[in-house]
């Protein structure tokens, strides 16, 4: 890619992550991708939800859960999400700085969630010896919540690789469909958080 | 794609921003709507309203929260989303006879 390549608002396609071929490959090999993540956690969740009984002594969904970290979590999530629509927005008006400013935002608030959760099983494991082999409950718990954390610190890892790769190059035809895409797998999981806050937390509190 | 980074005239590029505004300003609204159906689920649990009434209701709130994240943030209410639409949905109807499976065979 030659520096001609860089967008500037006077030279550009209307969508940029979707005006070369390798982009729009991209973008529906990515929701390729996103619809067999969906089936993945599916299977986490039909083994959470059939197993979530199976509990040893007093460790139930009921005790453990606390409700504020939760909410938080969700919160910091949720906005997250906001915050790189914003990227997105920035990047079809190809403001590249706003852009990088916006995720960054995004990967500050992706930290205060992964942290969180963090100090959550910290917490489970350590206040009331609620571990992965403590019973058939635990294990999908923690299989559970613990791949969608491991989603969160990918999404954060690429998040932070595009930008710093990027930083000197500006945005071009090359790198827009790769933003995109990274937005697109944020996005994404903050759709799982909100079934694992509502089937995992809500309904185990419900009872 | 040669002619589409060719420069344009100034109203189709100040057309395209004003576009993007409006966009924007569907999705701060999505956003405000998807804090408030979360409010709505903490609260329910929070004030312990029968199990029967709270379950469902949390169900249909989480897929609708769902919902407005793929149409509006992820887009997928925009053209040239058929593909996408046929994959998530084929994903969701997996996704569905998954947990049934796996729900029905523990309780048998």
């Amino acid at each position: 890619m030659s520096s001609e390549d860089v967008l500037n608002p006077k030279q550009m396609p209307h969508d940029p992550e979707k005006a070369t071929l390798e982009g729009r490959n991209k973008f529906l090999a990515f929701w390729f991708f996103l619809g067999g993540e969906t089936v993945l956690f599916a299977s986490l969740f039909g083994t959470y939800l059939a197993l979530n009984g199976s509990t040893q002594g007093e460790n139930t969904p009921e005790h453990l859960f606390g409700l504020e970290l939760v909410f938080i979590m969700t919160m910091l999530l949720l906005t997250s999400s906001l915050t790189s629509v914003y990227a997105m927005y920035h990047m079809k008006n190809h403001n590249f700085q706003k852009m990088q400013l916006w995720l960054g935002i995004t990967v500050v608030l992706g930290l205060g969630f992964l942290g969180m959760e963090i100090y959550e099983f910290y917490h489970y494991i350590h206040h009331y010896e609620f571990t992965f082999r403590s019973s058939a409950f635990g294990s999908a718990f923690y299989t559970l919540v613990g791949f969608h954390g491991g989603h969160v610190l990918f999404g954060l890892s690429w998040i932070v690789t595009l930008m710093i790769r990027n930083q000197k190059r500006g945005l071009n035809l090359y790198n827009a469909p790769k933003f995109y895409i990274a937005s697109l797998y944020w996005h994404f999981i903050d759709v799982v958080w909100v079934f694992i806050f509502t089937v995992v937390y809500l309904m185990g509190k419900v009872g | 794609m040669a002619d589409n980074t060719h420069s344009k005239p100034v109203h189709q590029r100040e057309f395209e921003k004003k576009q993007h505004r409006e966009e924007m300003k569907q999705q701060v609204l999505t956003f405000a709507l998807m804090i408030l159906f979360t409010l709505i689920a903490f609260g329910m649990v929070i004030m312990e309203i029968n199990s029967y009434f709270v379950i469902p209701t949390l169900i249909i709130l989480a897929v609708v929260q769902v919902a407005f994240q793929l149409y509006y943030f992820m887009h997928m209410k925009n053209k040239g989303h058929d593909m996408v639409a046929m994959m998530m949905y084929g994903g969701a109807a997996v996704a569905g006879l998954t947990i049934i499976t796996f729900v029905s065979i523990v309780w048998w």
